[in-house]
């Protein structure tokens, strides 16, 4: 807080560049290794990860118990793990019941299966508002939901993230796990949207 | 503590799946940072988390006149909090040192063609 008096000065990016600087010299980053980081966040870590997730579990049942048990064990399975998946709990969207995700204080989200947050997710707008009404926001975002069908938010705490195991879309019994892959979506992931058959 | 986020395969890039995570390089540089201070345990990231809260829960009681919302200027301002709590370094020398580094003659970004030897905005 005592910073907030020059920050009206100095451009983020300024101050940003400063501290790395100033970490740099202390030897508690290495500027190589950040970009790495970065890199493996900006083209490797994302909703692919989760979209593998959901295929396996449409095709595996077994796999699906497990990950509606212990979503991290179930999705270290696959290898996907790492900050903010220390406890990753996954809920099931059906027919009737519809789960969406937000963190109304931050955005508290599962990087290690959908990345990092879309911009939308951050939004003070869409945080304040899906808690108070769940179904307008999302008719807004494109999801119409028959009035029987319960929405449940769920709001991310300082523990858990949340991860949406999507229905299956009909039509898609045919399909390879690999098929379905290319299918699922973040937004459905999230809660935001259904997975739609091709 | 390494994680193992790296993903085999040949599977579109899962960008094609999203979107662009940081608008500006400078976002991603303070994400950076913030990752590798929580694996070096400089911070836990519970209390990463919680200056985070308080930045943007002052910023929504109070939004700056004229200033947008910007997530990662919250981000930014909770990683100096937790630094500056922890006496990793002081507010005072952060300023300092963006001050200096705003003093850098023209020439020194991109908007002089002369300087495409700096592909980087960062010191190695």
């Amino acid at each position: 807080m005592t910073s907030d008096g020059s920050a009206e000065h100095l451009s983020p990016a300024l101050r940003t560049e400063a501290l790395e600087q100033l970490l740099t010299e202390r030897g508690l980053v290495d500027p190589d290794a950040m970009d790495r980081l970065i890199t493996r966040y900006e083209t490797n870590v994302g909703p692919l990860n989760g979209a593998k997730v959901v295929a396996r579990a449409w095709t595996d049942p077994a796999y699906r118990r497990r990950l509606l048990d212990d979503g991290t064990a179930a999705i270290g399975e696959l290898g996907f793990g790492g900050p903010q998946g220390e406890c990753i709990v996954v809920v099931e969207n059906t027919a009737t019941t519809h789960n969406v995700v937000v963190c109304t204080l931050c955005s508290c989200y599962p990087w290690p299966v959908l990345g990092l947050p879309p911009s939308w997710y951050k939004d003070p707008a869409y945080r304040a508002r899906i808690v108070r009404e769940p179904r307008t926001v999302l008719s807004e975002m494109g999801l119409e939901l028959p009035g029987d069908v319960q929405i449940i938010v769920r709001d991310s705490t300082s523990e858990v993230r949340w991860l949406v195991l999507p229905e299956r879309p009909a039509g898609t019994e045919g399909l390879t796990e690999e098929q379905l892959v290319p299918l699922v979506t973040r937004d459905a992931m999230v809660g935001v949207a259904k997975v739609e058959a091709p | 503590m390494t994680a193992p986020l790296s993903v085999e395969g040949p599977a579109a890039p899962p960008r094609s799946n999203g979107e662009l995570v940081f608008a500006e390089p400078w976002e991603s540089r303070a994400f950076g940072m913030a990752v590798t201070l929580y694996e070096e345990g400089v911070f836990t990231w519970q209390g990463f988390q919680a200056a985070l809260i308080a930045r943007i829960a002052a910023w929504e009681a109070a939004p700056a006149e004229g200033e947008c919302w910007s997530y990662y200027r919250h981000w930014l301002g909770a990683l100096e909090d937790v630094l500056t709590g922890g006496g990793t370094v002081s507010a005072g020398e952060v300023t300092a040192r963006a001050q200096a580094l705003a003093r850098r003659p023209t020439g020194h970004d991109h908007a002089h063609g002369h300087e495409h030897d700096h592909p980087d905005d960062h010191p190695h």
